[in-house]
């Protein structure tokens, strides 16, 4: 090469290239020194960490780890749940060392979470919602869901306490239990305030379609509802659709008071931040899932900070904020019920009988499969 | 020019260098971006190294990744010889895939090699029909491939779909409609108690035989002549159609291999995961490679890292998940934008310059 000139294209070429491969060099003697005694927790989310919902809930749950000094706290977004799971954990265990697993998306469990925990032994896995199998599913997997039910009963209120046409709009993605348990709380908690009050229920059939709940929500909206809510991956849109349309709206899974400043209410979200530190706090005391120090199945309610109501919107007058606000009191404290008898669905049918309370807790409630009177929408319909 | 030479000559080195600086080029573009996100400069190639090359764990996540991306990207170098530009690369390794499911539960009562060796000539025959049929559309038709496989990308797609979710479908895949699982026993091996499965071994092998074919026997000259000019093959007796058709059927069938690995080795059975974007970084693969199957190999482990590393990026550095796919677009942009450096540069002239022109 030498005995020719040298073009000023190909002096930028070496520079640029040994500029690059010094980089390179320099970089990987980075890690070399990493002598981290940390615990190493690992989370993978099936949307991206900024979705205003599910994700960004567990996401922002990752994130308050980072206040304790011996956790470091790892995450993968927008991971499908297909063997992608599989690898992005596997690569947390070999790669970053991890000793803790959180799946949060539903679909992670079965098979892929399960096959791992059966490879890392050593490893403990924690999934979000889903049950464990006794004698079948391996030893160092624990699940971990809270009951939010109680928030909506409340965000309820708010919704009945604002609506003047006297009908709710519900958008949710499936006729699930979890997703029934919303509706007929939210509801319970509206007709506690305003006893005639209605509600329309549009199910999208999946948890992220933004398109189509932005067309459920308007056509709602069309329809005389004036206060719109929803149960999908995140109701940012729905509660979007509010806004524009001067409307009232209640979040879900996460604070969207931002996309709806003048019309947002008040809204359900989770606090997976708290469950999130007493595992860590549980890891670091040297607990395990596997030994059987660690609860296999980790549940809470408002009473254990799972979950909390959204910052009140500046619409929302005083009065119904002090009565909202009594309520949670009196169902921190156990002194309401939601799910009081006598209760019928929307065919008739008495689903709690005359006398009888449901505790929120109770696994009865898992097996839902009926709306309330009063709410327009097919359980079995898509 | 003769490009025929088989010593280094200036335009072998030419061809060298404009695709690798191309390359530095967009990792720097890529370092300034995640230097925008908070990521120190350095810290990002550290940790795309660290994920790709920095210990066995990482070698064996490279190489599995290596693997489709080598037979990907010979489904547009064999036909770009013939002077057919196909990015029908999805399309053909989903089309393998699915053909591979099929022919998998077909077979399951058979021995596992039969079983193997059906699933391997079902995916590739799909894929190189699939391939070929976009080479016929141009031939025959002056459809234009580029286009036409592109679209055939999405038709696979759909109709993959299509089929799992209603009659391939295993009614116990509720989560994510797929067909029912390949026996274990019928599933293609690990390479020495390791993660890398055989389907590395394919791709290189496949990658030599191109190579081979390509470049030393007649039937390659033959393709380079239809390359050069299909009136002129045809005029001195050459069967264009044929050689074109071949050549596209064998590209076809080196992706459809690709896809029938993937149900075979990796996910077990046919479903939306087999769709994971290969085909799209294959052809990126074969452009950086400018077409030739040895550098193929090379930068198949290259890209395989980039790709293994997207985890990494967001576990290290906190970089959105887009991060690794923000990589792979300003490689493709730029390389496609380098192939007009060709013949820009003066010092990669083959004849000696005089120093008045410089």
């Amino acid at each position: 090469m030498t005995g020719h000139p040298t073009t000023p294209d190909r002096r930028l070429f070496l520079r640029t290239s040994t500029a690059a491969g010094i980089g390179v060099l320099l970089g990987s003697t980075r890690f070399l020194s990493a002598a981290d005694q940390r615990i190493v927790m690992g989370f993978v989310y099936s949307g991206p960490k900024n979705d205003l919902g599910y994700n960004q809930a567990h996401w922002q749950g990752k994130q308050t780890l980072a206040s304790l000094p011996y956790v470091r706290a790892i995450d993968e977004a927008n991971i499908d749940e297909t063997n992608d799971v599989e690898e992005s954990m596997r690569n947390m265990i070999h790669m970053d060392g991890a000793k803790v697993i959180f799946g949060t998306s539903y679909g992670y469990l079965d098979p892929y979470m399960l096959r791992l925990a059966r490879e890392c032994p050593d490893v403990q896995f924690f999934h979000c919602g889903g049950s464990y199998r006794e004698g079948v599913d391996p030893p160092n997997l624990g699940v971990y869901f809270g009951f939010i039910d109680e928030v909506e009963y409340l965000a309820g209120m708010a919704a009945g306490s604002m609506t003047k046409s006297g009908l709710l709009g519900f958008v949710a993605a499936k006729p699930i239990p979890q997703v029934l348990r919303n509706i007929n709380s939210y509801m319970l908690g509206a007709r506690s305030v305003h006893p005639t009050v209605a509600m329309k229920v549009v199910f999208t059939g999946d948890w992220v379609l933004p398109v189509r709940e932005a067309e459920a929500a308007s056509s709602l909206a069309d329809q005389g509802a004036d206060v719109l809510t929803g149960h999908t991956g995140s109701p940012r849109v729905i509660v979007q659709v509010a806004e524009r349309r001067g409307i009232w709206a209640t979040g879900y899974q996460f604070d969207q008071s931002l996309v709806a400043p003048h019309r947002f209410l008040t809204g359900a979200e989770w606090s997976w931040g708290v469950v999130y530190r007493q595992y860590a706090e549980m890891i670091h005391a040297g607990r395990s899932v596997t030994a059987g120090t660690i609860p296999r199945r980790m549940t809470g309610m408002l009473k254990d900070g799972f979950c909390r109501l959204s910052n009140f919107g500046p619409a929302v007058p005083f009065d119904v904020r002090a009565s909202i606000l009594d309520a949670q009191q009196q169902l921190i404290h156990g002194t309401r019920a939601i799910y009081q008898g006598p209760l019928r669905d929307n065919k008739g049918r008495v689903v709690v009988p005359a006398g009888k309370t449901i505790s929120i807790s109770d696994t009865a409630l898992d097996r839902m499969n009926w709306l309330l009177e009063g709410i327009d929408g097919e359980v079995g319909s898509l | 020019m003769s490009r025929s030479s088989f010593l280094p000559s200036r335009k072998t080195l030419e061809s060298f260098a404009i695709p690798v600086g191309a390359f530095l080029l967009s990792m720097i573009l890529f370092g300034a971006f995640c230097t925008l996100w908070g990521a120190p400069f350095l810290s990002v190639f550290s940790s795309i190294y660290r994920a790709g090359f920095g210990s066995w764990y990482a070698w064996q996540n490279s190489l599995l990744r290596a693997a489709p991306l080598m037979l990907c990207a010979l489904c547009t170098a064999l036909p770009a010889r013939a002077g057919i530009i196909t990015v029908g690369n999805e399309g053909a390794f989903v089309v393998g895939g699915l053909a591979c499911a099929v022919a998998g539960l077909w077979t399951q009562a058979a021995p596992a090699w039969v079983s193997l060796f059906a699933m391997a000539v079902a995916g590739a025959i799909a894929g190189g029909v699939w391939i070929a049929s976009a080479a016929a559309l141009q031939h025959y038709r002056h459809v234009n491939a580029v286009i036409s496989s592109l679209l055939l990308n999405y038709i696979a797609i759909a109709c993959m779909l299509q089929l799992v979710e209603g009659p391939l479908r295993d009614p116990e895949s509720l989560n994510s409609p797929a067909t029912r699982a390949i026996i274990p026993a019928h599933q293609l091996g690990h390479l020495f108690h390791s993660r890398v499965h055989w389907g590395i071994v394919f791709s290189v092998v496949a990658s030599l035989l191109s190579w081979l074919f390509l470049d030393h026997t007649v039937w390659g000259m033959k393709l380079k002549i239809v390359r050069g000019n299909r009136r002129a093959a045809t005029l001195i007796g050459l069967p264009t159609g044929a050689l074109i058709l071949t050549a596209s059927f064998l590209g076809g069938a080196a992706a459809g291999l690709a896809g029938m690995v993937e149900v075979a080795a990796v996910q077990g059975r046919a479903g939306h995961a087999i769709a994971a974007g290969y085909g799209y970084v294959g052809i990126l693969v074969a452009f950086l490679a400018r077409q030739s199957p040895l550098r193929i190999i090379v930068v198949s482990l290259i890209l395989g890292a980039v790709v293994a590393s997207g985890g990494g990026l967001q576990r290290d550095l906190d970089l959105p998940d887009a991060s690794i796919a923000v990589f792979e677009g300003i490689v493709f942009l730029l390389i496609l934008a380098s192939e007009a450096l060709y013949g820009r540069f003066t010092w990669f002239e083959e004849k000696e310059l005089s120093d008045a022109t410089l």
